[in-house]
């Protein structure tokens, strides 16, 4: 299992962003993705995820190998937690949930309605999704907005057996997650001179 | 995908999921035509079939921008998106359930209804058969219309735009058929024609819906 980037260049909105990325994930490895706001990151991995076409360059990457979390969760607020939980366990045909809320420690909140939940605890259960995917390459946009630092050390311990597993992880993250073993790259060499580019034809692209 | 399918059913039936909006409306309606109207038999007993048409249209049409909104707003969209289910299915599956919470009990309490507009008691049985099959396209067809406009704000004024014109055949053969069974005509034709609508509707228009979802998410 290996995440490889050609001269990947990705656009948001028809305005090339980043370009120029060559780099090889192999398995157990995280990337930790660094730069300021409008940079690029989020952009870049949802070109990863398969949501938006790349702009140049290619990368190699099966779409039913990522898991993707975004700033939403994905939540239903009428749904409980252990409900919300089972719908993505049900639609990855995972048979089980337990282990997810228990990585989490959501077990005990797991007959709330979402909509009850607090900001971090809608957070842990949006994590907890990733794990019920059982896809070995997580993309994951800023993961800790609004965690608690136990709960950031928590989730570090996921990613942390996550990748023990096999498993790759791309993180978007201003904060320190605690994995000093990933490697970091910072974005601003990467950073496209701002140039809308031509012949871009949106209804056809 | 009958995971999908039973929670987009269980959030029309839980608090604020809007199932009995599109049946209340509809209910009204046919209460509040015959006040209008006056209380002439024969006048009531000729406009029926159009009113009924009418209301079970407008009534899908008020829920179809939640099919895919909410599910946008909160993220599962794209979530769903990059699940291992095809988009199409995804359509399909929500333009089903959306048949389910509203086409479908539209067409159950709509002889119930034609009681007040006094629809010829010829009518009852072709009103319920054009109905049973007409929904599915004005669930369908407003599936489509629904994954165009997603990610706009206030999309529900665009969509009715762009559906109601889509909607109209449907409407015309549908309304003729109950016309056509309550004069005692053999509403054969429109019947079948509304039948062809709906099944190419239900074969063609989740692809376009998907190609039109992907767009959108970019």
């Amino acid at each position: 299992m290996q995440v490889k980037l050609d001269n990947l260049a990705v656009a948001r909105g028809g305005v090339t962003v980043l370009r120029g990325l060559d780099l090889v994930l192999h398995t157990g490895q995280a990337l930790i993705l660094r730069g300021p706001n409008g940079s690029g990151k989020t952009t870049l991995l949802r070109t990863l995820a398969g949501l938006q076409p790349a702009a140049a360059g290619s990368f190699d990457l099966a779409p039913d190998a990522v898991a993707y979390a975004a700033h939403a969760d994905g939540l239903k607020p009428t749904l409980t937690v252990a409900e919300n939980l089972r719908f993505w366990a049900s639609i990855h045909g995972t048979p089980d949930i337990d282990p997810a809320l228990d990585a989490l420690d959501l077990a005990t909140l797991q007959h709330r309605p979402a909509g009850q939940l607090s900001a971090g605890q809608k957070r842990r259960l949006g994590l907890a999704r990733l794990l019920v995917t059982g896809r070995p390459v997580w993309l994951l946009d800023e993961p800790t907005v609004s965690l608690d630092a136990a709960s950031v050390a928590l989730f570090a311990g996921v990613v942390r057996r996550h990748l023990a597993g096999g498993g790759i992880a791309v993180i978007a993250t201003h904060v320190d997650l605690g994995l000093p073993e990933a490697e970091v790259l910072d974005l601003a060499p990467y950073r496209a001179r701002i140039s809308v580019s031509n012949g871009f034809d949106e209804a056809f692209a | 995908m009958k995971a999908l399918l039973f929670r987009d059913l269980r959030l029309a039936m839980r608090a604020g999921g809007g199932f009995g909006l599109g049946l209340a409306f509809f209910f009204l309606l046919s209460v509040l035509v015959p006040l209008g109207v006056g209380p002439e038999g024969s006048t009531l007993g000729r406009i029926a079939p159009g009113i009924l048409w009418v209301g079970a249209l407008l009534a899908c049409l008020l829920s179809l921008d939640r099919i895919f909104a909410l599910d946008f707003e909160d993220g599962s969209l794209e979530f769903l998106a990059t699940a291992p289910i095809p988009l199409e299915a995804v359509v399909a599956v929500k333009a089903f359930a959306h048949w389910l919470v509203t086409g479908l009990p539209l067409t159950l309490i709509a002889p119930g209804l034609a009681v007040f507009l006094n629809l010829p008691p010829a009518g009852y049985l072709w009103l319920v058969l054009s109905l049973a099959l007409g929904t599915p396209a004005l669930s369908v067809i407003g599936t489509f219309g629904a994954a165009l406009v997603v990610g706009l704000r206030r999309g529900g004024l665009l969509l009715s735009l762009l559906v109601l014109p889509l909607y109209v055949p449907t409407l015309i053969l549908g309304a003729e058929a109950v016309r056509r069974g309550a004069e005692g005509m053999a509403p054969a034709t429109p019947l079948a024609l509304v039948a062809a609508i709906s099944l190419g509707a239900v074969a063609l228009l989740p692809f376009a819906a998907a190609a039109a979802l992907r767009v959108n998410l970019r």
